[in-house]
């Protein structure tokens, strides 16, 4: 049995790392608001992007560009998309579990499968692990802005287009709910189009200029750009959501904590008292 | 009053302007065009460069670095990575984006490297030049 002052110490000591659990928790709450914002944001600009590659890749053949054309897959890529910091559950363990799983069932078409890690996390556990990582990108999302992402993704092409690598994918968190995320693993380059919309560009015939092929030559890279983009997004709302719900938690547990160990605090207070008043009673009785 | 017709100016980060305008002229990949009420339904890139839209009879002028339009019967689009009024430009950041690229230009590198340099370069130049103007 551990003493009052003990007791109490410990009260004290769970008491301040609720404060920080607490604090942390409104703090990613606040972070998770902004970052919904954010993606409500960025979706006019992805929906159009979207529409005009449907029209533009309906009308031209898609081996003629270099970002459509399916190459075979003998040099693979993989992009893993975790968080810099800690303290948001499963977050970073669940993406990394997905990474490692993804490079394990490739490896059989490229045993040499190059990562370009996002995140300290994912940074740290790769680099000191034998996997071959080609890029690391660090404390992204303390500013991030679409010029983070615009630049990345102009990397990422140039690995594709320099023959670097022949097939990348991108392992990242999707946003669900601020409780839960999904972990998407798809394929980023060469870029799969979506069914090209036949109706809807039959009734204009668009004049482009110079032609509709030069057009998507200078879309694609916007699309690989925003996709990035989107997918910091999403990450990063999921992490904040992650984080706020694992902060909740602890900050519920050391509740819990501290109510079971005020319970024993008063019991043990409430056997000093007895073992006093005992120690009086006979006291006085031993003097009649 | 002069015939308007519906410009949305989109960016990733966001809506940058939905109203009526009389006129537009922006940067394409071949060269400045102008767009008024009833163009024919055209598609285009846009380089760096400055979007003035005439609203009102009044001027006002946007720093974008690249991107698309397209122009159909029911509304004008552009499709911009980056697009600012010129009222709205970081001068400070531009010029310390001019100041990086200048010495980032200035070392000797890989091709692409100094590609997306000069890119950047560019992009600060021109928005200098366009927050002069708000």
């Amino acid at each position: 049995m551990p003493s009052l002052k003990q007791i109490k110490r410990r009260i004290t000591s769970i008491k301040s790392t609720q404060q920080i659990t607490r604090a942390m928790k409104m703090v990613a709450a606040a972070k998770l608001r902004r970052a919904q914002d954010n993606i409500i944001k960025a979706r006019p600009y992805s929906h159009k992007l979207r529409e005009v590659i449907r029209e533009l890749s309906g009308r031209c053949d898609r081996s003629m560009h270099p970002l459509l054309a399916l190459r075979e897959p003998e040099k693979i890529g993989i992009v893993v998309v975790s968080a810099d910091r800690g303290f948001c559950g499963s977050f970073n363990t669940n993406i990394i579990k997905a990474a490692v799983k993804e490079v394990k069932s490739l490896q059989d078409i490229d045993p040499t499968i190059q990562l370009v890690t996002i995140g300290r996390k994912a940074s740290d556990f790769f680099r000191k692990r034998d996997y071959l990582v080609l890029q690391a990108h660090n404390n992204l999302f303390q500013d991030l802005h679409f010029g983070v992402a615009a630049s990345l993704g102009e990397q990422i092409i140039d690995f594709y287009t320099s023959d670097k690598l022949d097939r990348i994918y991108v392992v990242y968190n999707e946003f669900k709910s601020a409780i839960q995320q999904n972990i998407i693993v798809e394929q980023l380059l060469p870029i799969i189009p979506e069914d090209a919309d036949v109706d809807a560009g039959a009734s204009i015939e668009n004049l482009y200029e110079p032609d509709a092929l030069t057009v998507l030559s200078g879309v694609l890279p916007l699309y690989i750009n925003n996709q990035m983009w989107r997918i910091f997004l999403e990450s990063n709302a999921a992490e904040h959501g992650a984080r706020m719900t694992a902060m909740e938690n602890a900050t519920k547990n050391a509740g819990e904590l501290i109510d079971s160990l005020t319970l024993q605090y008063n019991k043990a207070r409430q056997a000093a008292i007895t073992k006093e008043l005992l120690d009086i009673v006979s006291g006085a009785e031993g003097m009649k | 009053m002069a015939e308007t017709f519906q410009l949305d100016i989109v960016t990733p980060e966001g809506l940058v302007f939905s109203e009526s305008i009389e006129y537009l002229r922006a940067p394409g990949s071949e060269g400045s065009f102008g767009v008024l009420v009833g163009h024919t339904p055209f598609m285009t890139s846009l380089n760096v460069g400055e979007v003035v839209v005439t609203q009102n009879g009044k001027e006002r002028h946007l720093a974008t670095s690249g991107g698309f339009v397209e122009v159909n019967p029911q509304q004008t689009v552009i499709l911009a990575q980056t697009a600012e009024f010129a009222e709205n430009i970081d001068l400070e950041r531009a010029k310390s984006a001019l100041e990086r690229a200048k010495e980032r230009l200035a070392v000797k590198q890989a091709e692409a490297d100094h590609q997306r340099a000069e890119a950047a370069l560019i992009r600060a130049i021109n928005r200098i030049k366009i927050a002069g103007r708000g």
